[in-house]
């Protein structure tokens, strides 16, 4: 493989945002600026999905890997795929075209900067999974602060500019630490590519700290419980699409981290502070889960339960176990979509009525027929009905967990049936009843564009629901190989201690 | 006499300004002409630098002034932001009617006392070019002598300087009472054991120092000099001494006291921190962006210092290639403000910039940039300099020194992003004159590219600097 291919995903974005910036606006619509972005990123796409195919999924490896000299001989730009994120790079391709298909419907200003803004976006979560580098990948990692800045604080609602400060400082400030570990991390080993660092190995007496500080940036972006409090307002202030990109994608940055270096390169401190992990993953289930039950305001609702599944995640990866991992990747991706159709769900109705409070709204199924049924399949995803892609990350889960600690399954368990509730009622409040504001009435059902981009999304949502084997296919080597690592060097270090 | 060929770029810029003077006195209105002439003669004094910085180390007059990669490199950079400075500044002080044909020679007499300060190798060469180039910065700040803040701002850099010479001029006595010798090399040689003197000399010398880099405690004059001169002389201020003290810090620690790393390794590293914290707190509630790019600077200064504190090659390296980052962003952001004008008025509140992107969408893009880069986000070329230095310093183990400067760009990073919300979510005022001069318009592309675009080729600094090796 000499063409550089994932390269090419990652920079394909940024030059199509180039092209964008000369392209001229036709009577200020800028249709050619916003065909041109479509463009690029289904291209993109394509790219991805092709990638998938020729990858070869039972080998351990990173694949397709690109290393070339670029901080004066120290620290090489390094980037290669194994079979977790290649998954996290196809929703990111996938996730992006949907973007921008829906942007007409929310952004009324500036659609030029906004399609900009996406794409280099997209550039730096496409980055962020295929690093091999924990240069590189701090560098993706931060940058892709500055585009969501932008998307939040120039399109979003009234409170934008609280709500983008909020995110932007308190990712940040838990950032910085992962910097300091990351440089700490060269000094100990002399190096910062995660292969090698991989196969050396990072002393016991310094993996605590350094844990600790990779934990406090993924913790912020998770987002976890207590530091998830930036998640809300930066959901309900974004604009439809920023929201998508938000939940879809970036948190799952954090999640991929976990995997990828909190577990692959702290083994022994991962065992220490497992307990850590399952108490603010319980807490963030229960907990924000009884908050998402109180929200008057769609958007907060579903950001709250974002932070509940993503307790689900961290408690999965958590359990060290082959299904918890799987499950918990497989939840990734599942919430993905399915925040991703949620978001776009109710920028459908807040588009026709301009108001997100659930009390506004009822009786939708009369009015608006497709769109309740759309909403429906959504909804049941999120709360992990079978058949679904929700209920086999949450089993799987759960599963994980029964094995490792039968009270934290339980108690997470309690999250399953609290996700269904806020979830139906929810639906209840919205699709169903009587239509008790009369101005619903004159609400018009899907346009096209909203078919199209909804319908790709349940099509994944369902299929993979039924049959989830291409994903678990790609995962389970990788997984495996994860599990067999971290296995390896607890047993290593219990030796040595003897 | 051959030592004379050595030090052609001093003796060039002399009879330049010299020149120039006669010139300026015999013909009338000729203000233009000396500054035009004056910046040709920087780019001449550039090639000339240049064509000598492929010499080996080289000490001349008795081992009182020395050549060596550190003073080339430091030269050229100062040198070359310098020209930027008079491209930029020249249209502003036509504007403001301060085109007199004292401003340039002002100027050249200055950056010839700094390349003084930067060859020295001697308490009295040292001495004789801070002076010079200090004298010159006096008459510069109160320059725009109608204006009530400009004269204030010059009276107030005078008599704080001056407290700050007397304190070093003591300190360089104490120093030369213990030592017995005024030649760093020699200061080196007979301090190795510890004396109580001495000690008193550093401290004394870096308070002078310190002063001059505005790192805090000493940092009281920056915001008011920032503010009051003419901004043309501002942006001067922001890179050119900081230029020539950095490099003077490092000549001091490293050569004359660089036996005695234990005794000022606690004070630079206390003076690293504060400028930091203080820097980034105190930003937060400016209005004015002269004043709060002058607590950015002494933030930054922070940052530079830290990579001193590590007493090593890599981080000597580190501060160096920080200060070339830093003097690129400052060109970009004072092309900016000189960018704000309407109707033959300059602007530079940050409530001037609100809603600015929505007229001058490529201006407000570009100093997007330099906030960010200023706040240290990557991929842009500020996070590379922090970067580095963080390596040095995380590299002898000072965690404590690290963790408070990354979290001081936290706090720093919030009035950046204040000024980035200015320009970009509230409502517009009223449109800017949109011509400009080339010059102006080439240094923003310059240094714009040059941030955006660092992080494809991040090691091209640092593999120049990597021949500076001090210890």
């Amino acid at each position: 493989m000499n063409f550089p291919i994932l390269s090419s995903l990652i920079l394909l974005p940024s030059i199509g945002a180039l092209f964008i910036l000369f392209t001229k606006s036709s009577g200020g619509k800028y249709q050619s600026s916003k065909y041109v972005a479509l463009f690029i990123s289904l291209a993109n796409f394509l790219l991805s999905l092709y990638l998938w195919y020729v990858f070869d999924k039972n080998s351990v490896d990173f694949q397709f890997v690109e290393n070339r000299e670029w901080l004066s001989g120290f620290i090489n730009y390094k980037v290669g795929i194994d079979g977790i994120s290649i998954l996290f790079v196809i929703l990111t391709t996938f996730i992006t075209p949907i973007c921008i298909i829906s942007v007409n419907a929310t952004i009324k200003s500036r659609l030029k900067d906004f399609l900009i803004a996406i794409l280099i976006m997209e550039t730096f979560m496409i980055g962020v999974f295929c690093s091999l580098d924990l240069i590189v990948f701090y560098l993706f990692f931060e940058a892709g602060l500055i585009p969501m800045f932008l998307i939040i604080g120039i399109w979003g609602g009234e409170r934008r500019v609280y709500s983008a400060f909020k995110f932007f400082l308190y990712t940040l400030l838990g950032s910085v630490l992962m910097l300091v570990a990351i440089i700490s991390i060269y000094w100990i080993t002399g190096t910062t590519d995660v292969e090698k660092l991989y196969e050396l190995g990072i002393r016991a007496e310094y993996q605590n700290l350094l844990w600790l500080a990779f934990f406090s940036s993924f913790a912020v972006k998770t987002p976890m419980w207590p530091v998830h409090t930036w998640l809300p307002d930066a959901h309900v202030e974004a604009p439809t699409v920023g929201s998508v990109l938000l939940a879809a994608i970036l948190l799952k940055m954090a999640g991929y981290g976990f995997i990828r270096f909190s577990i692959g390169l702290f083994p022994i401190a991962s065992e220490n502070f497992t307990m850590l992990v399952y108490i603010l993953s319980l807490i963030a289930i229960i907990y924000t889960s009884l908050v998402a039950l109180m929200q008057e305001d769609m958007k907060k609702l579903i950001a709250y339960s974002s932070v509940a599944h993503m307790g689900f995640v961290t408690l999965g990866i958590f359990t060290m176990t082959q299904q918890g991992i799987e499950g918990s990747i497989f939840q990734m991706i599942s919430h993905g979509l399915v925040s991703a159709a949620l978001f776009l769900s109710v920028g459908v109705v807040y588009e026709r009525h301009h108001t997100r409070l659930i009390n506004k709204y009822g009786g939708l199924v009369s009015i608006m027929p497709r769109y309740a049924i759309v909403f429906m399949v959504f909804t049941l995803g999120a709360l992990g009905l079978p058949g679904t892609t929700g209920f086999i990350g949450e089993f799987l889960i759960l599963m994980g967990a029964f094995e490792k600690n039968i009270l934290v399954a339980m108690i997470a368990s309690l999250g399953v049936i609290l996700g269904a509730a806020y979830m139906l009622w929810l639906f209840k409040r919205v699709v169903f009843g009587e239509i008790i504001n009369q101005e619903l009435k004159s609400m018009k059902d899907l346009k096209t564009f909203e078919i199209i981009t909804l319908s790709a999304l349940v099509i994944p949502i369902l299929f993979f629901g039924f049959y989830p084997e291409p994903l678990m296919n790609s995962i389970e080597a990788s997984v495996e190989n994860t599990l067999n690592m971290y296995n390896f060097d607890l047993i290593n270090s219990l030796a040595s201690k003897d | 006499m051959e030592n004379f060929q050595y030090i052609l770029p001093e003796i060039f810029i002399s009879i330049s300004i010299m020149l120039f003077l006669l010139v300026g006195v015999f013909k009338k209105n000729s203000a233009t002409l000396i500054y035009n002439l004056s910046n040709i003669s920087l780019v001449i004094l550039l090639a000339l630098i240049i064509n000598l910085s492929s010499l080996d180390t080289i000490y001349l007059f008795d081992n009182s002034y020395l050549i060596d990669n550190l003073s080339n490199y430091m030269k050229i950079i100062l040198v070359g932001s310098g020209i930027f400075v008079m491209l930029t500044g020249s249209k502003y002080i036509q504007v403001i009617n301060l085109n007199k044909i004292e401003y340039p020679i002002l100027i050249l007499s200055s950056i010839l006392g700094m390349m003084i300060m930067i060859s020295s190798n001697d308490l009295i060469v040292f001495y004789m070019g801070l002076e010079l180039q200090s004298l010159a910065l006096y008459v510069l700040a109160s320059f725009n002598r109608d204006n009530l803040l400009s004269t204030e701002s010059g009276l107030k850099y005078f008599v704080l300087s001056a407290l700050s010479s007397g304190l070093l001029l003591y300190g360089c006595s104490l120093t030369y009472g213990f030592s017995e010798t005024t030649n760093f090399d020699q200061i080196l040689i007979n301090s190795t054991e510890f004396n109580y003197g001495t000690t008193f000399g550093i401290v004394f010398i870096l308070v002078g120092l310190a002063f001059k880099i505005s790192a805090v405690p000493f940092h009281m004059w920056a915001p008011d000099v920032y503010q009051g001169s003419p901004t043309s002389v501002t942006l001067f201020f922001a890179i050119l001494p900081k230029i020539a003290a950095l490099s003077v810090f490092i000549k001091f620690l490293y050569t004359p006291f660089a036996n005695m790393n234990d005794q000022w390794q606690t004070i630079i590293v206390f003076i690293s921190i504060a400028s930091m914290i203080f820097g980034a707190v105190a930003a937060i509630g400016q209005k004015n962006l002269k004043r709060l790019i002058a607590y950015s600077s002494i933030s930054h200064m922070g940052y530079a210092l830290a990579g001193l504190a590590t007493v090593s090659n890599q981080g000597i390296q580190s501060s160096i290639t920080y200060i070339s980052i830093y003097l690129v962003m400052n060109l970009a952001f004072f092309s900016c403000l000189f960018m704000l004008k309407r109707n033959d008025k300059y602007y530079e509140n940050i409530e001037d910039l609100s809603g600015l992107s929505k007229k001058h969408p490529i201006l407000s893009f570009s100093l997007l940039i330099v906030l960010f880069s200023l706040a240290g986000i990557p991929p842009l070329a500020g996070f590379f300099a922090k970067f580095y230095v963080f390596l040095a310093v995380i590299e002898q183990s000072m965690y404590f020194l690290a963790i408070v400067g990354l979290l001081a760009t936290v706090v720093a990073a919030f009035y950046y992003l204040r000024i980035i919300k200015i320009i970009y979510f509230d409502p517009e005022k009223e449109e800017y004159e949109t011509s400009h001069n080339l010059g102006l318009k080439i240094t923003l592309a310059i240094s714009t590219i040059f941030i955006l675009a660092y992080f494809i080729y991040p090691s091209g600094i640092t593999e120049i600097v990597s021949k500076i090796i001090m210890i």
